[in-house]
């Protein structure tokens, strides 16, 4: 009897795990069925090798504007867009963002399903997520968009180049543990798994670090105000403006005891020297050697991007970094008293 | 300096995104999620094959379906093996299997692993019932990696349902396929992709590539179950076998519309009346609102089957039910299958995509055919392996108990009906002639080189020669026939089920005789002329005389038309005659 309850209780728990993954997929079955019907295929100018006529859109507004990809596609008088249920329409081009590399289209139609992006969330590393697109242009008329399941590996800044050119947009960006940026996938949908929209797929990009294929969606809090702008028709590029508001007191490593090695390289790895006594680095703990991997969720690839991405921080807040010490990963939280200096 | 920092980045990044979670104890569900996860992937990974030619070179993956050994793998895997090849399983045994059916268009081979009647297999699911978002996972051998033939399982979902994909260069044409995100890699070819209940849902056969190199980018593509139980029947002929053609073009419109552009005026759609700018409604039992749609439903359809189609015209909907023809001509086929014409990767175990062909079949094999793969190996032009036609030949034969009766009844039969008016007929059939008496008229038929001279009587498109064959089957056999086969399994129109066919050629026409599983000849066809109806005869109500089965209705067809409905109530068979 001691013996049986268990096996039984496993058993049991094998079968409920079961029966809520299955309600779970259901669910989550419907969830892709709603969004897919936001998803807009579009046809434009290409069409020949490596240079696709294709790629994916979303809608953002019942009367018809849809949110892509700024691309060669639509370098054409005639863009084509196609709704999940089939129906075909000509779009106006509204304008587009050459930084962001998003545009706006616009197509006759009412009462459209689409995203608000108002209601649009922030995703952070660890988030599972969905990308909708109609890569390869594998779904034609009203066959569904294609989606892939995978997870937000990190929120870090772009550093992308197409061929040869560095991309215009250096932003925060969700770096994807999926291959989602195939030919055609740009302009395609990120949501979570409630079906929240949260991020635009970019254009195909190589990393201009190490050379390896992006997978990215860029945030719609980045691109909404350009799309506010461009459906009223008062779009200014913002290529000019800086990046992001910084603190008026940022932080800087040295207000919390940490002294990096000397910064010598191009991209010198943000390995802590030294740890000054009676402050937040050494309340912490923080040892030399040290190597600091993530500043929040940002990657910190060298002591240049470190001090950059404290900067973004308000010197009174709290740092959580992810360093690594030896083999092993440490998350650590500094805090600058108020008699640091 | 550098280096260090490269290497060590890659896992911290991984490591990182686990690492907030690292600290706390998941919810018992979610471990228990986690165990019933393994506990079906470590039954389904018994099922999965790492196949490998004779010689022990390259290879890709495949499925055992049955206990007696019959294994799904994709044409393109089993081709450049020959007819006989190595298949590891996860007990770390190496298991010699042979070729049993190919089908070159659907890139599916149906192979048997050779050795045990107690193989370990795995389950077929029902794949229309997927639906995008549903997990899934792929096992196989992908890069060849898995030198003690434990199976690479890569997890994912389902990205899409009823994708087309185009013929393009080397690779072969996928309809009505899933879509997956779970890593499919060269090596992957020909092995299952799984539900969350360890169920086949497909066979893993394509990628796509672009520019990226021959490595996954979370696009890869399966042949749906559904349509290999289609083709199965046919697989285990030990045929090469045809997909199909409606014969008909088919066109998109803005509307969202899908019409006949043209069609072939010998085709079976046009004698059911379709014709061009026809909109097509519904094919196969699915509605068709795109040209890939009509083009998933045809791939999925072997020759020689009959589906529902409705198509309208100026406002008026038809239904009808459509013949399909062959999508290739018989040495076309084989052609195709030797690997002449554009075909997958040379390299065995790739997927499709090579630049160069793979060898022809018929090239000597690089080692000798072990002898326990030469006891189940028959060639035959036309055939991947002749030997299992033969095998299902006589399966169906054994288990039909003929009316008069194999060597028993080799006289002539008497067969008196009555029509549904109440009017008496009588059937007469012998060796040379077959005499039809009716009130109205009599008809007579005389066997001559050539059959299809006199298809009597009118308006049945030779009822008269059809019995002819019929008695010819009974009493004297399938090999009695100039050409004979096993075709496989095929439906037939208001009748649940598939019903196993046997083809006999005889004197310029074609027999196609149906048996149930219970090995009762439900119908039988007969094609007098090429591109015409053929005769149809529906038998039923049988009844048990004395271990023979004779039947009590017989319903005669001839295109959309019934010739008539005989109901035969008396049956008298003459010994051979003096």
């Amino acid at each position: 009897m001691m013996k049986q309850f268990p096996l039984h209780f496993v058993a049991m728990l094998l079968v409920i795990g079961l029966d809520r993954a299955a309600a779970a997929d259901r669910g989550l079955s419907n969830i892709i069925d709603q969004s897919q019907a936001k998803m807009v295929k579009i046809y434009g100018a290409g069409g020949f090798r490596g240079m696709e006529g294709y790629q994916s859109g979303f809608i953002v507004s019942p009367e018809g504007h849809i949110l892509t990809a700024l691309s060669y596609v639509l370098d054409t008088d005639r863009v084509t867009i196609t709704l999940n249920d089939g129906r075909r329409f000509d779009a106006k081009f509204l304008g587009g963002d050459p930084r962001l590399e998003v545009a706006v289209l616009k197509i006759d139609a009412a009462q459209l399903p689409h995203f608000d992006l108002e209601k649009a969330v922030a995703l952070s590393a660890g988030a599972r997520v969905l990308a909708l697109s109609n890569l390869f242009n594998v779904a034609m008329g009203d066959e569904p968009a294609s989606v892939q399941n995978g997870t937000v590996s990190v929120v870090t800044r772009l550093e992308g180049r197409r061929g040869v050119f560095e991309t215009p947009y250096h932003g925060p960006i969700y770096v994807l543990d999926v291959t989602t940026n195939n030919p055609g996938a740009a302009g395609g949908a990120l949501i979570n798994h409630r079906g929240e929209l949260a991020g635009i797929l970019g254009k195909e990009l190589r990393n201009s670090l190490n050379n390896t294929w992006l997978n990215y969606a860029v945030p719609i809090d980045q691109v909404r105000q350009s799309v506010e702008e461009i459906k009223a028709g008062k779009f200014t590029s913002q290529a000019e403006l800086p990046p992001e508001k910084m603190p008026a007191h940022p932080m800087d490593p040295t207000l919390l005891g940490i002294v990096l090695i000397p910064d010598v390289l191009e991209r010198t790895p943000a390995y802590v020297d030294q740890v000054r006594p009676g402050t937040a680095a050494s309340r912490a703990a923080l040892q030399p050697d040290d190597l600091v991997l993530l500043v929040g969720n940002h990657l910190t690839q060298s002591c240049k991007s470190l001090r950059k991405e404290m900067e973004m921080i308000d010197r009174a807040d709290a740092v959580k970094v992810t360093i690594l010490r030896g083999q092993e990963l440490l998350e650590i939280t500094l805090q600058a008293g108020p008699d640091d200096k | 300096m550098k280096s260090r920092v490269y290497l060590s980045l890659v896992p911290a990044l991984v490591a990182a995104a686990s690492f907030a979670q690292a600290a706390q104890e998941p919810p018992a569900e979610v471990l228990a999620a986690e165990s019933a996860r393994i506990a079906v992937m470590a039954k389904a990974k018994n099922a999965v094959l790492a196949i490998f030619d004779a010689a022990g070179q390259g290879g890709g993956s495949g499925v055992v379906i049955t206990a007696d050994g019959y294994a799904l793998s994709n044409f393109h895997v089993a081709q450049p093996c020959g007819n006989a090849m190595k298949c590891g399983m996860a007990d770390g045994r190496v298991y010699d299997a042979v070729v049993v059916g190919l089908d070159p268009t659907g890139d599916v081979a149906l192979v048997k692993v050779l050795g045990r009647n107690d193989f370990p297999h795995a389950e077929l699911a029902d794949s229309d019932q997927l639906r995008v978002g549903d997990p899934v996972f792929a096992m196989g051998n992908p890069f060849l990696l898995a030198t003690d033939f434990q199976p690479t399982v890569t997890s994912g979902m389902i990205s899409g349902t009823h994708r087309y994909q185009f013929p393009d260069g080397t690779l072969l044409e996928y309809t009505d396929c899933l879509q997956t995100d779970a890593s499919i890699n060269p090596g992957n070819s020909g092995g299952p992709l799984f539900d969350s209940q360890g169920r086949v849902v497909g066979i893993n056969g394509r990628c796509s590539f672009d520019k990226r190199g021959r490595v996954s980018v979370d696009v890869g593509y399966a042949i749906s179950i559904n349509q290999i139980k289609h083709f199965l029947g046919y697989l285990h002929s030990g045929r090469i076998v045809d997909h199909a053609t409606l014969g008909a073009r088919v066109v998109g419109d803005d509307q969202g519309r899908v019409l006949v552009s043209d069609l072939l005026e010998t085709s079976d759609a046009f004698r059911r009346g379709l014709r061009a700018d026809d909109e097509i409604i519904s094919f196969g039992g699915r509605p068709i609102s795109t040209p890939n749609g009509f083009k998933n439903v045809l791939g999925i359809f072997p020759k020689g089957w009959r589906v529902p189609l409705t198509y309208r015209r100026d406002g008026k909907r038809v239904d009808c039910i459509v013949r399909l023809a062959g999508l290739h001509g018989t040495e076309q086929l084989i052609e195709k299958t030797l690997g002449r014409p554009v075909q997958p990767g040379p390299k065995p175990g790739d997927l499709p995509r090579g630049r160069t062909p793979p060898k022809p079949r018929n090239e000597p094999p690089k080692a000798p055919m072990p002898d326990e793969v030469k006891k189940v190996f028959q060639e035959k032009h036309g055939f991947a392996n002749y030997f299992f036609n033969k095998q299902e030949q006589q399966r169906i034969l054994k288990l039909w108990k003929p009316p008069g009766g194999e060597k028993t009844a080799h006289g002539p039969w008497t067969i008196g009906s009555k029509l549904a008016s109440g009017a008496a007929t009588r059937f007469r059939i012998t060796d040379a002639d077959v005499v039809l008496e009716a009130p109205a008229e009599n008809s007579k038929w005389t066997a001559t080189n050539n059959f299809s001279e006199s298809l009597v009587p009118i308006g049945s498109n030779g009822l008269l020669p059809a019995l002819f064959l019929w008695r010819k089957l009974a009493v004297e056999g399938l090999d009695a026939f100039t050409d004979s086969q096993y075709l496989g399994t095929v439906p037939l129109p208001q009748q649940e089920g598939l019903f196993d066919v046997l083809v006999g050629s005889f004197r310029g026409v074609d027999a196609w005789f149906y048996f149930d599983a219970h090995g009762q000849m439900v119908a039988m066809e007969m094609y007098g002329e090429e591109h015409s109806d053929p005769c149809e005869i529906y038998f039923s109500r049988y009844r048990d005389a004395k271990g023979h089965d004779l039947p009590g209705r017989m319903e005669v067809h001839a295109g959309d038309a019934v010739f008539n409905i005989f109901n035969l109530d008396q049956f008298d068979f003459e010994k051979a005659g003096k």
